[in-house]
């Protein structure tokens, strides 16, 4: 099934004694060549391509530096957003330096919206990961197993289900971000603090993204797996001895992955967003690492006398969950098994 | 049934139960407490305020005198006092003696209020905007995902699923900011900020007038909020409606010669509507925490800004407070939600 057969001659000659020729498709080519087709998923597709690359190579394409502060540079705007904004002419002080304009200390927008980038894409692609990893190896033994394993696994993802997720991060988040006090030195709590310094604030972000995801993963794991568990094929493999470890990963999973990409791309824009808004309250990722979030609360307190400073992170934002959003919707329409073979 | 119902019930309790638990773990392990400020205070006066909160009552006792006095109602003959201990949310006579449930303890960052004074205070609003963005979201979500399934494929098809798009990726971070400046700085239709009741609440939650002059302070917030769980609404709405009118039972009833309308809203309607009811769970959850930030960009006066700055000032009893009401909503709203889809399809019942 997740097995290529390329061209075959088939035992029945064509006319002429031509030997005919079966190709058959695998669901990832046919998923391939249906998403293809897709031209909203594709454009998702190339915007999320496009930046990942700026934000690669941020250093050459973002001169100005994201942290600096040049205080007497506040505010300026360059010419063509005073056409864009036409309310800001009477006081907006006119600078070409900055292509987007600076924020309220002086930093250049541009610079912040490319670093940014940088932790959302990070978060976009590390949260499902964890998600991923975790929720599909606790999804695979609970489905596989069955019985009791699987009631006391799937009881204990439940519990967590209900939890008020979010609630819980922002917990998690105060309490690591503790200014006030100096947490002592030999404790695990200061080793995690120091590398969650190192990383920009990104740790605890991605522990804490990575707690709330996988559950959903989990149960589609193991819902995949139970449906999977009883086909021939894994019975066959069991015949010959495989052992519980091998028809797992190489026979059920490769068979399963499908709806759980599909799922997992949905969520992104989720991450994405949840990271947004640790930032926006001020819980995300710690200064001077840039993040949309952070930005978008910086320019709503000035929306009224520089509202560029809140749209352009706001767009840049919008414009990542826009891209993700279309690719997740063009993957599962792709991997759709109602539509296969009828385009 | 009846064990459904125990089972998700004693699931909500646990739930509780290691919410607060967490919360006060965490709470207590920070390393310094809430006196703890950048410039010391003197050790006698730490010491007193120590003892006047019992802080320095081993930790157990602490978390079972919280639990005890926040969920566990009691009758007392005492009648109540001014006393910052001594301030219930819930608490009235009955014959000869008082009802009174859950008293969140004394603000510690605020020497005269408790924390039932700032929920008084800025729960309510809270509430208003919570329960109009979830009449937002509804209304326009569900018409939306209704007429997106009968017209499949037409105009309103596409321009209903456009929305949807529009909504799941645009964010309240995104919508807000946005919705000020567009509605409020530049055509200047609607106030950018602020919120048009105040206190005393009828009810304890609800405005005392509704005119358009509570509402236009009302109008952006709620859809911000609401314009995503609208689109989610939306989207499953049709999806779960398109599958339904392809039932044999729909069948039947077009067979019948029942009138198309009737076909729709007797039999197609109700059906589809049991996906939408899951996912109000979930919904209520993002609608909650949604209120944090949208408080926060329309200067509204609920509890998200009191919460995010109780933070920063490390007043315990607050945080802990509002993470454990909301919390308990949540589960509460979860519970109800489980309950309700159990009512509406049987067979989620023998599970």
């Amino acid at each position: 099934m997740a097995q290529t057969q390329a061209l075959q001659p088939s035992p029945l000659g064509g006319a002429g004694g031509i030997p005919l020729t079966q190709k058959r498709e695998s669901l990832w080519q046919d998923a391939l060549r249906r998403l293809v087709r897709n031209r909203a998923a594709v454009m998702g597709g190339v915007i999320i391509v496009l930046m990942i690359i700026v934000t690669i190579f941020a250093d050459k394409i973002a001169l100005k530096s994201f942290e600096v502060q040049v205080l007497p540079d506040q505010n300026k705007v360059p010419q063509w957003l005073l056409s864009v904004f036409p309310s800001m002419k009477p006081y907006a002080v006119l600078s070409e330096d900055y292509p987007l304009g600076a924020d309220y200390v002086g930093r250049d927008l541009f610079s912040r919206i490319v670093y940014g980038g940088r932790v959302s894409l990070s978060v976009a692609f590390i949260g499902p990961l964890i998600s991923l990893i975790v929720g599909v190896i606790y999804g695979s033994i609970s489905g596989y197993f069955g019985g009791r394993v699987d009631n006391i696994m799937m009881r204990i993802v439940d519990v967590l289900y209900a939890f008020p997720s979010l609630l819980f991060i922002i917990l998690m988040m105060a309490f690591f971000r503790s200014t006030l006090t100096e947490i002592p030195e030999g404790t695990p709590a200061y080793a995690l603090s120091q590398l969650d310094h190192k990383l920009g604030g990104m740790f605890f972000i991605f522990v804490g993204i990575g707690l709330t995801a996988w559950e959903t993963m989990a149960r589609l794991t193991r819902g995949q797996v139970l449906s999977v568990r009883e086909k021939e094929f894994v019975e066959a493999a069991h015949t010959i001895g495989a052992g519980h470890l091998r028809i797992m990963f190489k026979h059920i999973l490769p068979n399963i992955l499908g709806p759980l990409i599909v799922n997992e791309t949905l969520a992104i824009p989720g991450y994405i967003s949840t990271e947004a808004f640790l930032s926006f309250i001020g819980l995300g990722v710690t200064p001077p690492t840039p993040s949309w979030g952070a930005m978008i609360s910086d320019g709503s307190a000035v929306v009224r006398t520089y509202p560029s400073q809140a749209i352009f992170p706001a767009l840049a934002l919008a414009i990542t969950m826009f891209a993700f959003n279309f690719l997740g919707d063009g993957l599962r329409d792709a991997f759709d098994p109602r539509l296969r073979g009828t385009q | 049934m009846g064990r459904y119902v125990i089972r998700r019930f004693l699931y909500m309790l646990v739930v509780v139960l290691v919410v607060s638990f967490i919360t006060f773990a965490l709470m207590h392990g920070v390393p310094g407490g809430p006196f703890s400020r950048e410039k010391a205070l003197p050790p006698e006066t730490i010491k007193i305020l120590n003892e006047r909160y019992h802080l320095d009552d081993p930790l157990w006792r602490q978390y079972v005198d919280y639990l005890y006095n926040t969920m566990i109602p009691r009758f007392t003959t005492t009648p109540p006092t001014n006393s910052l201990m001594d301030d219930f949310l819930i608490s009235f006579k009955v014959g000869p003696a008082w009802f009174r449930w859950m008293n969140f303890g004394p603000s510690m960052h605020s020497r005269s209020r408790t924390v039932n004074d700032v929920f008084r205070a800025n729960l309510p609003v809270s509430a208003q905007l919570g329960v109009m963005a979830l009449s937002v979201s509804l209304v326009i979500g569900m018409p939306l995902g209704i007429l997106a399934a009968l017209r499949q494929n037409t105009a309103y098809d596409y321009a209903g699923m456009a929305l949807a798009i529009f909504g799941v990726s645009v964010p309240v971070i995104v919508l807000g900011p946005v919705l000020v400046w567009l509605f409020g700085v530049y055509l200047k239709w609607l106030p950018p900020t602020g919120w048009g009741s105040k206190p005393p609440y009828v009810l304890g939650f609800l405005p005392s007038h509704l005119g358009w002059d509570y509402f236009r302070f009302a109008v952006m917030p709620s859809v911000a909020l609401g314009l995503g769980s609208s689109a989610i609404i939306a989207r499953l709405t049709r999806a779960s409606l398109l599958q339904t009118v392809r039932e044999d039972y729909i069948r039947t009833a077009r067979a019948k010669g029942l009138h198309e309308r009737t076909v729709i809203t007797k039999h197609a309607l109700k059906n589809s509507l049991i996906p939408v009811v899951t996912i109000l769970g979930p919904l209520f959850a993002a609608l909650v925490t949604g209120t944090f930030v949208t408080e926060l960009i329309f200067g509204i006066p609920g509890m998200g800004k009191y919460f995010v700055t109780s933070i920063t000032n490390r007043d315990y009893p607050i945080i802990m407070g509002t993470i454990l009401l909301y919390a308990v909503f949540l589960v509460l709203a979860n519970l109800l939600v489980d309950l309700t889809y159990a009512y509406l399809d049987p067979r989620i019942r023998y599970d």
